[in-house]
């Protein structure tokens, strides 16, 4: 996860949680759980999925929404899934 | 054959607003006796602090009329140059009459046409869509369109996920013909695939049978996607229907389902500063369809609108279906301003 392409989706997420949940920016790192580090409650993730799906052009459905536990989790899965 | 038919209306417009909020508050602190939660956590979710349910008094048929006499004040009206009266309502526990036409009787008009309408929250705007098409269409010259609910009586107090959130209350407009159109084209439609997504415990039938009620039941985070995704799309559309640009709009009042869903909606409708968006929830709760003419009553009320000021509306809920329009709203002359919106507040039965 030191490449440069996860660095620029870390920082896109990083804004995107950022704006939704207000995080500082330097605080969403990739072992970071969105729920117990940043604040993020269940009406903010919903939201931050929309923005992901939104930024990078893919689709999360809901069962795989609920394995996204920390920052590292979505910022694998965008990789993974983007075209 | 050729038949005749009405002559048509050049516009339609907006001529006088009126509301009815119950006498009624209910804290926070209130529902917490039967509910595990927190004033905090309520406010946090919802942006609610307060909502006003009725008495036994202040049914859905008295609360309509009310807003009614104030709207034709507001209007400069009697109730005899109303020719029309479409009510949205999901709280209607007869099934016939229609609301409208207790309000027809109530106002002191028996012979007008009466109907009531469904579409959840989006009921208002629906409704003004009709009032809007009846008047240019030279049906009907001028038309009451009122929402009333009476959500609490449906609300089950230990739902910890909904028993926060709903309230009481009543809104009306008269729409009449005018020079200019002053209503913009409705924006609406829905996605019934998820119809399962605001529906009630059980049917009627059910609840016959059982002797419980049915109460309002959610699928909030669904609900909250939906309305991200489709409904800042259908606000955007609605702003374009009528010929306008973000810059032209003075006053955005959205359903207020959630004070969330509205923050989520201008994050990413980047509307101009200089908007004036309706937070009413946080006085009202979830008032059904009515939410959006108590927000625009309120409005008036703090003296937040100007004469002409271009009203962005969006109702959204239980289809799942949507609603939206602009529309211009007439100024507010002292004294027949929609209100009084704070009636003497009495003991609390909840907390006394």
């Amino acid at each position: 996860m030191t490449t440069t392409a996860s660095k620029a989706v870390l920082d896109q997420v990083a804004q995107i949680v950022t704006e939704v949940a207000g995080a500082p920016v330097a605080d969403v790192t990739l072992d970071k759980s969105f729920t117990d580090d940043l604040g993020v409650d269940s009406l903010s993730m919903v939201e931050i999925i929309y923005a992901v799906e939104d930024t990078f052009g893919i689709t999360i459905p809901e069962e795989e929404s609920k394995n996204l536990r920390t920052v590292g989790d979505a910022v694998a899965f965008i990789e993974a899934h983007q075209a | 054959m050729t038949l005749r038919s009405t002559p048509l209306s050049p516009g339609a417009r907006i001529l006088g607003v009126g509301a009815y909020e119950p006498s009624r508050v209910v804290t926070n602190e209130d529902l917490l006796a039967r509910l595990d939660s927190s004033d905090e956590w309520i406010r946090q979710r919802t942006g609610i602090v307060e909502r006003r349910w009725a008495t036994p008094d202040e049914t859905v048929t008295v609360m309509a009329a009310e807003a009614s006499r104030r709207a034709l004040a507001h209007a400069g009206l009697d109730a005899g140059a109303v020719d029309a009266i479409v009510v949205s309502t999901v709280t209607r526990f007869v099934q016939w009459p229609a609301i409208a036409s207790r309000v027809a009787a109530a106002l002191g008009i028996p012979s007008v046409a009466a109907f009531d309408l469904s579409a959840g929250c989006a009921g208002f705007c629906y409704a003004l869509a009709q009032a809007d098409a009846l008047v240019r269409a030279g049906t009907a010259g001028h038309v009451l369109v009122i929402a009333a609910d009476r959500l609490s009586d449906m609300t089950d107090l230990a739902d910890r996920s909904t028993a926060f959130l709903f309230g009481d209350g009543a809104g009306a407009v008269v729409v009449g013909p005018s020079a200019q159109p002053g209503i913009g084209p409705v924006t609406w439609g829905g996605d019934a695939d998820q119809a399962d997504t605001i529906t009630q415990t059980q049917e009627w039938t059910d609840a016959l049978a059982s002797g419980t009620m049915p109460y309002i039941v959610m699928a909030g985070q669904k609900v909250f996607k939906w309305a991200m995704t489709e409904i800042t799309d259908v606000t955007r559309r609605a702003i374009e229907a009528a010929g306008l640009t973000p810059a032209d709009i003075d006053l955005f009042v959205p359903h207020q389902a959630n004070d969330r869903i509205t923050d989520a909606l201008l994050r990413y409708l980047k509307l101009p500063e200089s908007v004036v968006v309706s937070r009413n929830i946080r006085r009202l709760g979830n008032t059904s369809a009515s939410s959006i003419p108590l927000g625009i009553a309120r409005l008036y009320a703090d003296g937040l609108v100007r004469p002409d000021a271009a009203c962005l509306m969006v109702g959204f809920g239980a289809g799942l279906v949507y609603a939206g329009q602009v529309a211009l709203l007439p100024a507010g002359a002292p004294g027949t301003v929609p209100g009084p919106v704070n009636p003497p507040i009495p003991p609390n039965p909840l907390n006394p």
